[in-house]
C-alpha cells in the first residue's frame, strides 16, 4: 500500500515536473529505497526478534540438558534463574541427590528394591563431610558416586540425625547380612549335600556302570558254561539293576535335585550379589566358587566319559534286556520275585513298550542272526562305520566336554574375575580407607596446627593483655609513689620554703631595720644639712655645710647619698651659701645699680654712655614687680623688664627663675650682677642637692618604713 | 662682690679726678704764676688737663673690663 501511494505520488510529481531532467526522477526514485528501507526495517526488526527468541529458547533447552551450563548462566546473567525456574522448574543447583539418583538409578535398573533403599541411604550418607569416617567403611564406594559427590555442595545434617542414620544403616546392613548369609549357608549346605549326594550317586553309578560293563563284557566275551553264564547273567542282572537304579537315582532325581539346589543357590547368590553390602561379597564369592566347584564336580561326575561306554553299554543293555526277556520268559513261571524285580525294573517302561521291546527283541534276534551272517561279511564296513560313529561320538563328547570345559572355564574365569574384583575392591577400599585415614590424619594435623597457631595467638594476646595490665598497674603504682613523693617533696619544699621565707623575713626584717636605721640616719643627716642650710651666720651666710656633708658621708654608705654629698659645691661646703632672703635683699640693692648701668655694654661704655644710662634710669619708670609671662623671647627683654620679672619671681620665692632672668642681662648690668648670679647659682645648686638628698632620704625612709 | 665694683670704680674715678684736677690746678697756677704772668689760661688749661686726664682715667677704668688684653700665648 505504501508503495502504491508512493508510486502514485511519484507519477504525479513526474507529470508535474517532467520538464526537469533525470535528476528529478532519480530524486523521486528515492522513495522506493525509502519504502524498501521501511519494509527492510521491519524485516530487520523481525529477524532480530526471531534470533533473540531463538537464542533464548536454545539457551533454555541447553540448560535443561546441561545443569552446569544452567548454573553458569544463572550465576552470570541476573534474572536468568527466574526464567529457568519458569521454563524448566527448580534448578538442580544445591544438592547432589538428583544427579546421584540418576546415576545410581541407571545402576538400580537391574537391582531389587532393597538395594535402592540402601542406595538412597548410602547417597544420603555420601552427603556428609569426611569427619564421619566410620561411614566410609560401610559404604560400597563405587567410583561413580565418589566422583559426582565433590562437584555438588554438600549439606551437612545434624550429628544426631547422622548417627541415627548411620545406626539405622548399620542395622539394616547387619540384618541383610545375616539374612543373606543364612540363606546362602542354607542353600550352600543343601546344595552341597545334594551335590555330594549326586556326586556320590554318580560315582556309584559310574562304578556300577563300570562294573556292569565289565560284567557284560565278561558275559559277552567269555564262552563259559551255562551255570557260569547264568551266574554271570545274574550278576549282570544285579549289576544292571544296580546300574539302572544308580543311574536313575543319579540321573533323574539326585542330579536334578542337586541341579535344582544349585540353581536355587545360584539364584540366592545372584540376589545376594546384587546387595550392596560389601561384607556379603566374600561370602557371595565363596558361595559362587562353591557353586562353581560343585557344578564342575557334578558335571565331571556326570561327564565321566561313560557316555560312549554307556551307549555301548546301553546297546549291551538292550541285549541284556533281550536276554533278560528271554530269561524272564523262561523264569517267569519259576521265580515271580524276579518278575517283581523286573516289574520294578521295568516299572518305568510301559506295557506297550515292553511288548514292542519283546517283539523288537525277537525281530532283533532274527535280525542279529541275519546280521551276524552279514556282519562277517561286512565286518570291515561295520568296523569303519563303528569307528566313524565312535569318532562322531568322540567328537560330540569332545564338543560337549569342550563346551562344558569352556563353560567351566568361563565360569572359573568369571569367578576369578569376581574374586579379583572383590580383591581389588577390598584393596581399593583399604586404600580408600587409608586415604581417608590419611585425610583424617591430615585434617587432625591441620586442626592441630591451627589450634597451635590459635593457641599461640591467644597466648600472645593474653600475654599482651597481661603485660599491658601489668604495665598499667606498674605505671599507676609508680604514679602513685611518684605522687606521694612529689607531695612529700612539695610539702617538704613548702615547709623548707616557709622556713626559708621566715628566715629571710627575719633577715630582711633585720636588714630592713638596718636599712631603716640607715635611712633614718641619712634623713637625720640630711635634715641637719637642711637645717644648716637654713641657718645663717655672719653676713647672712649660712654656716659651712662641710660638717653636715661630712656627717652624711660618714653616717651613710649609700652611694647615691655620698655622690650627692660629693656633688655639693665646694664653696657651699667651705664657706656656706647665701640664703634666699639675703639674696633677695641683695638683689633689691642690685636692682637700682643694674638699672643705672643698663645702657653700658661692650661697645657703649664711655662716660657719656654712663651719663645717658644714669639719665635713663632716672627718667624711666617700670613696675616694681611684674609677673613674667609663660613664654619670653629675647626681643621682648630689656633690662628693666628683666629686673622687674626677676624681682617678682624673687618675691614669689622662685630663685631659679629670677636667676634665669637675671642671666639674660647683658653688658655692664650683667657684670654688676655677676656675683649675685654666682651666689644664686651656688645657692640653687646647694638647695637642689639638699632637696635631692632629702627626697632621697625620704624615699629611703618611706621604703624601709613599714606600715603597722 | 661685683656690684660694689662699680662703686669702687666711681670712688677711684672721683678720687683720681679730684687729684688730677687739683694737680692740674696747682700746676696751672704754678705755670701761670711762673711762666705765664698770672694769666688764667694755664689754670684752666691745667684744670682742664687735670679734668681730662681724670675723665680719661675714669673712662678707661670703667671700660677696662671690655678692653681686650691680648697676650701672646705661646703654643
Amino acid at each position: 500500500m505504501l508503495r502504491l501511494s508512493v508510486r502514485a505520488a511519484d507519477a504525479a510529481a513526474r507529470r508535474r515536473l517532467c520538464q526537469r531532467g533525470p535528476r528529478i526522477i532519480l530524486q523521486h526514485s528515492r522513495p522506493y529505497t525509502e519504502g524498501n528501507t521501511g519494509g527492510s526495517a521491519a524485516k530487520i526488526v523481525a529477524a532480530g526478534l526471531v534470533s533473540f527468541g531463538g537464542g533464548i529458547g536454545g539457551t533454555v533447552l541447553y540448560a535443561k540438558w546441561d545443569s552446569k551450563f544452567r548454573t553458569t548462566v544463572e550465576k552470570n546473567v541476573p534474572y536468568s534463574d527466574l526464567l529457568f525456574g519458569l521454563a524448566l522448574g527448580p534448578a538442580t543447583s544445591l544438592d547432589s541427590t538428583p544427579t546421584k539418583k540418576q546415576n545410581t538409578w541407571v545402576e538400580c535398573k537391574i537391582e531389587i528394591n532393597i538395594c535402592c533403599v540402601f542406595i538412597e541411604q548410602c547417597e544420603e550418607c555420601h552427603q556428609h563431610s569426611p569427619p564421619e569416617t566410620a561411614l566410609s567403611s560401610e559404604e560400597p564406594s563405587e567410583p561413580g558416586d565418589v566422583l559426582t559427590a565433590p562437584e555438588e555442595p554438600l549439606k551437612e545434617r545434624p550429628a544426631e540425625e547422622v548417627t541415627a542414620r548411620i545406626a539405622q544403616q548399620d542395622q539394616a546392613d547387619q540384618d541383610t547380612l545375616t539374612f543373606v548369609s543364612d540363606k546362602l549357608e542354607d542353600s550352600l549346605a543343601s546344595s552341597a549335600t545334594a551335590t555330594l549326594q549326586a556326586i556320590a550317586a554318580q560315582e556309584a553309578a559310574l562304578q556300577a556302570i563300570l562294573q556292569h560293563t565289565q560284567k557284560l563284557k565278561e558275559a559277552m566275551e567269555t564262552e563259559v558254561s551255562a551255570e557260569q553264564r547264568s551266574s554271570h547273567w545274574k550278576d549282570l542282572e544285579d549289576a544292571v539293576c544296580a546300574r539302572s537304579r544308580n543311574v536313575e537315582e543319579a540321573g533323574a532325581a539326585l542330579v536334578q535335585a542337586s541341579r535344582a539346589s544349585l540353581d536355587s543357590l545360584r539364584a540366592v547368590v545372584e540376589s545376594a550379589k546384587d546387595s550392596r553390602v560389601a561384607a556379603l561379597r566374600p561370602m557371595v564369592l565363596a558361595a559362587e566358587e562353591n557353586l562353581h566347584s560343585m557344578t564342575v564336580d557334578l558335571d565331571r561326575a556326570v561327564d565321566k566319559s561313560v557316555e560312549s561306554e554307556a551307549k555301548i553299554v546301553s546297546q549291551y543293555s538292550e541285549l541284556v534286556n533281550e536276554a533278560k526277556q528271554q530269561f524272564q520268559r523262561e523264569l517267569s513261571s519259576i521265580t515271580p520275585e524276579i518278575q517283581a524285580n523286573w516289574k520294578g525294573l521295568s516299572g518305568t517302561l510301559s506295557v506297550d513298550d515292553l511288548n514292542a521291546l519283546i517283539a523288537h527283541a525277537h525281530r532283533r534276534i532274527d535280525q542279529l542272526n541275519r546280521e551276524m551272517a552279514e556282519q562277517r561279511v561286512r565286518e570291515q564296513v561295520h568296523i569303519e562305520a563303528a569307528l566313524e560313529q565312535q569318532k562322531l561320538e568322540d567328537q560330540k563328547a569332545l564338543e560337549k566336554a569342550v563346551s562344558l570345559a569352556v563353560e567351566h572355564n568361563l565360569e572359573r574365569a568369571r569367578l576369578e574375575q569376581e574374586r579379583k574384583q572383590v580383591e581389588l575392591r577390598e584393596v581399593m577400599e583399604a586404600e580408600m580407607r587409608t586415604q581417608l585415614r590419611r585425610q583424617a590424619a591430615a585434617h587432625t594435623d591441620h586442626l592441630r596446627d591451627v589450634l597451635k597457631v590459635q593457641e599461640q595467638e591467644l597466648q600472645a594476646e593474653a600475654e599482651e593483655v597481661l603485660s599491658s595490665k601489668m604495665m598499667e598497674q606498674e605505671t599507676r603504682y609508680r604514679q602513685l609513689t611518684q605522687e606521694q613523693l612529689d607531695n612529700f617533696t612539695l610539702d617538704m619544699n613548702a615547709a623548707y620554703a616557709r622556713l626559708k621565707g621566715m628566715e629571710e623575713a627575719i633577715d630582711s626584717h633585720v636588714i630592713a631595720e638596718e636599712e631603716a636605721r640607715k635611712a633614718h640616719q641619712l634623713w637625720l643627716s640630711v635634715e641637719a644639712l637642711g637645717y644648716t642650710l637654713r641657718s645663717s651666720s655672719l653676713d647672712s651666710l649660712t654656716r659651712p655645710l662641710e660638717p653636715a656633708a661630712q656627717a652624711i658621708r660618714e653616717s651613710c654608705q649609700d652611694e647615691f647619698a655620698v655622690a650627692l654629698a660629693a656633688a655639693l659645691p665646694e664653696e657651699s661646703l667651705q664657706r656656706g651659701v647665701y640664703s634666699e632672703e639675703s639674696l633677695r635683699a641683695r638683689f633689691n640693692a642690685l636692682r637700682s645699680l643694674a638699672r643705672r648701668v643698663a645702657l653700658v655694654d661692650e661697645s657703649h661704655n664711655s662716660l657719656y654712655q654712663y651719663f645717658l644710662s644714669y639719665l635713663q634710669a632716672a627718667l624711666l619708670f617700670e613696675e616694681r614687680q611684674e609677673a613674667p609671662p609663660a613664654k619670653i623671647s629675647s626681643q621682648d627683654l630689656d633690662p628693666f623688664k628683666i629686673l622687674s620679672y626677676a624681682s617678682y619671681s624673687l618675691e614669689q620665692g622662685d630663685l631659679e627663675l629670677a636667676a634665669k632672668l637675671v642671666n639674660q642681662l647683658r653688658g655692664e648690668a650683667r657684670r654688676v650682677v655677676q656675683d649675685w648670679l654666682v651666689e644664686a647659682r651656688l645657692t640653687l645648686e646647694t638647695k637642689q642637692v639638699v632637696s635631692l638628698l632629702s627626697a632621697y632620704a625620704n624615699a629611703v625612709g618611706l621604703g624601709t618604713t613599714q606600715a603597722p | 662682690m661685683s656690684e660694689k665694683e662699680l662703686g669702687k670704680k666711681w670712688d677711684r674715678c672721683l678720687a683720681d679726678g679730684a687729684v688730677k684736677i687739683g694737680a692740674g690746678l696747682g700746676l696751672g697756677i704754678v705755670l701761670s704764676v711762673v711762666f705765664f704772668k698770672r694769666r688764667t689760661w694755664p689754670i684752666s688749661f691745667g684744670l682742664g688737663t687735670g679734668l681730662g686726664m681724670a675723665a680719661s682715667n675714669c673712662q678707661n677704668d670703667l671700660r677696662s673690663h671690655y678692653v681686650l688684653h691680648g697676650s701672646v700665648k705661646e703654643q
